[in-house]
């Protein structure tokens, strides 16, 4: 039982003034995956014949490579940025709600490193 | 984690039936939420066969009547019985609206009455709005400035200006559209909902303040405003016809513009 006022509870530890960073990239990660996700479609469609060969061939040319890495980046980035919210919405132990938090981060970083070092492996054939 | 049922002493059983009088000519059945944290019981659904026949055409009025003639032990707020006080403010089939201003005769078979979603209860359909009244109270919602008031008028206005806040200062507090968002119902201890934050919008756009910039301060915060997902449960419930959700996008939208 707490007999701290309403207001007082409301009012909490004030503001954090902070927020609109993360809404914003949101909004402009969205943007890029609208573009990037249309591209990548786009793209893939006249591979009709999805053999191992040709589409490595397809990301080893220096612009697919670019933009697929942009692709991967932005994608997990934006993964985190909505999971983040998820969690923040749901997970309310002060315990699990941390852990969430940071293992989100570690994971949705490990995903993006994964992608970067397929796409750059390939295009520089070490493969 | 988040928790998908209702803890054990909150679920709802079926409660008793009031079968209408005899010689009744126009019988309609109402479901209405019964719980008194009191008792010990949990809540339960009364259903009340009522005769239209004998009843004003408003919910509020069915309800008036089953506690008048038929269980006085019903509680609910009510006062203005027209759409200007907010007390009556409950979930009826489902959307949360005023009692007084919504007709009995709509929807086929009965009327399910709940108070208004996922607030504490004080007895039936009766929620406590404190933390809801806390939140309005935070976001300060009064007349903020450093400029004096002109010795011999008030404060002008354009006729403009004025219309930038008539909908949003015509919101009446009445809890049902804080009460219709999930974000709400999951982080009412830190997401201040769509009332207080219209209410906040309000004060955003009023010419004659002054307080703009520390208004918006006390906005910028993951969960007192950021927790909006833009569902607009709040716009499609609102028994007044106001915009919360897009009160809610401006603000955010002013956010980004002081900064870029």
């Amino acid at each position: 039982m707490s007999l701290r006022s309403p207001l007082g509870k409301v009012l909490g530890s004030g503001s954090a003034k902070d927020g609109t960073g993360h809404w914003w990239a949101q909004r402009v990660t969205a943007v890029a995956l609208l573009v990037l996700g249309a591209w990548f479609l786009l793209a893939l469609s006249p591979l009709t014949v999805l053999d191992h060969a040709a589409v490595q061939r397809w990301i080893g040319q220096p612009w697919n490579s670019v933009l697929l890495l942009l692709l991967g980046l932005v994608l997990s980035y934006h993964s985190s940025l909505g999971l983040q919210v998820v969690i923040e919405d749901y997970v309310h132990g002060p315990f699990m709600k941390v852990v969430s938090l940071i293992l989100n981060k570690f994971f949705h970083a490990a995903i993006a490193m994964a992608g970067v070092f397929a796409v750059l492996k390939i295009a520089f054939g070490a493969g | 984690m988040a928790e998908f049922r209702l803890p054990a002493n909150s679920r709802i059983t079926k409660g008793r039936h009031f079968a209408a009088p005899d010689g009744a000519t126009d019988i309609r059945r109402f479901a209405v939420y019964r719980y008194d944290p009191d008792s010990g019981e949990n809540p339960r659904m009364d259903t009340y066969d009522v005769d239209m026949a004998s009843c004003g055409p408003m919910v509020l009025d069915v309800l008036i009547k089953i506690k008048n003639e038929i269980d006085p032990t019903l509680t609910f707020r009510r006062s203005c019985r027209e759409g200007i006080c907010g007390s009556c403010a409950m979930n009826i089939d489902g959307g949360n609206t005023l009692a007084c201003t919504v007709t009995a005769e709509h929807g086929k078979g009965e009327t399910k009455i709940y108070p208004l979603p996922h607030m504490p209860i004080v007895k039936d359909l009766v929620p406590d709005l404190t933390n809801f009244y806390a939140q309005y109270a935070s976001i300060k919602p009064w007349l903020q400035t450093r400029t004096p008031p002109p010795p011999d008028q008030e404060r002008l206005q354009s006729k403009e200006d004025q219309e930038r806040i008539d909908d949003p200062a015509a919101c009446i507090l009445c809890a049902c559209c804080s009460t219709s968002c999930p974000s709400y119902w999951w982080n009412s201890d830190r997401y201040l909902g769509p009332a207080a934050l219209l209410a906040a919008y309000r004060w955003l756009v009023d010419s004659r303040d002054e307080a703009k910039g520390e208004r918006l301060d006390d906005l910028e915060d993951p969960f007192r405003l950021y927790r909006c997902h833009t569902i607009m449960n709040c716009t499609q419930t609102c028994p007044k016809g106001l915009n919360p959700a897009q009160a809610i996008a401006e603000t955010k939208k002013m956010l980004i513009e002081r900064r870029h």
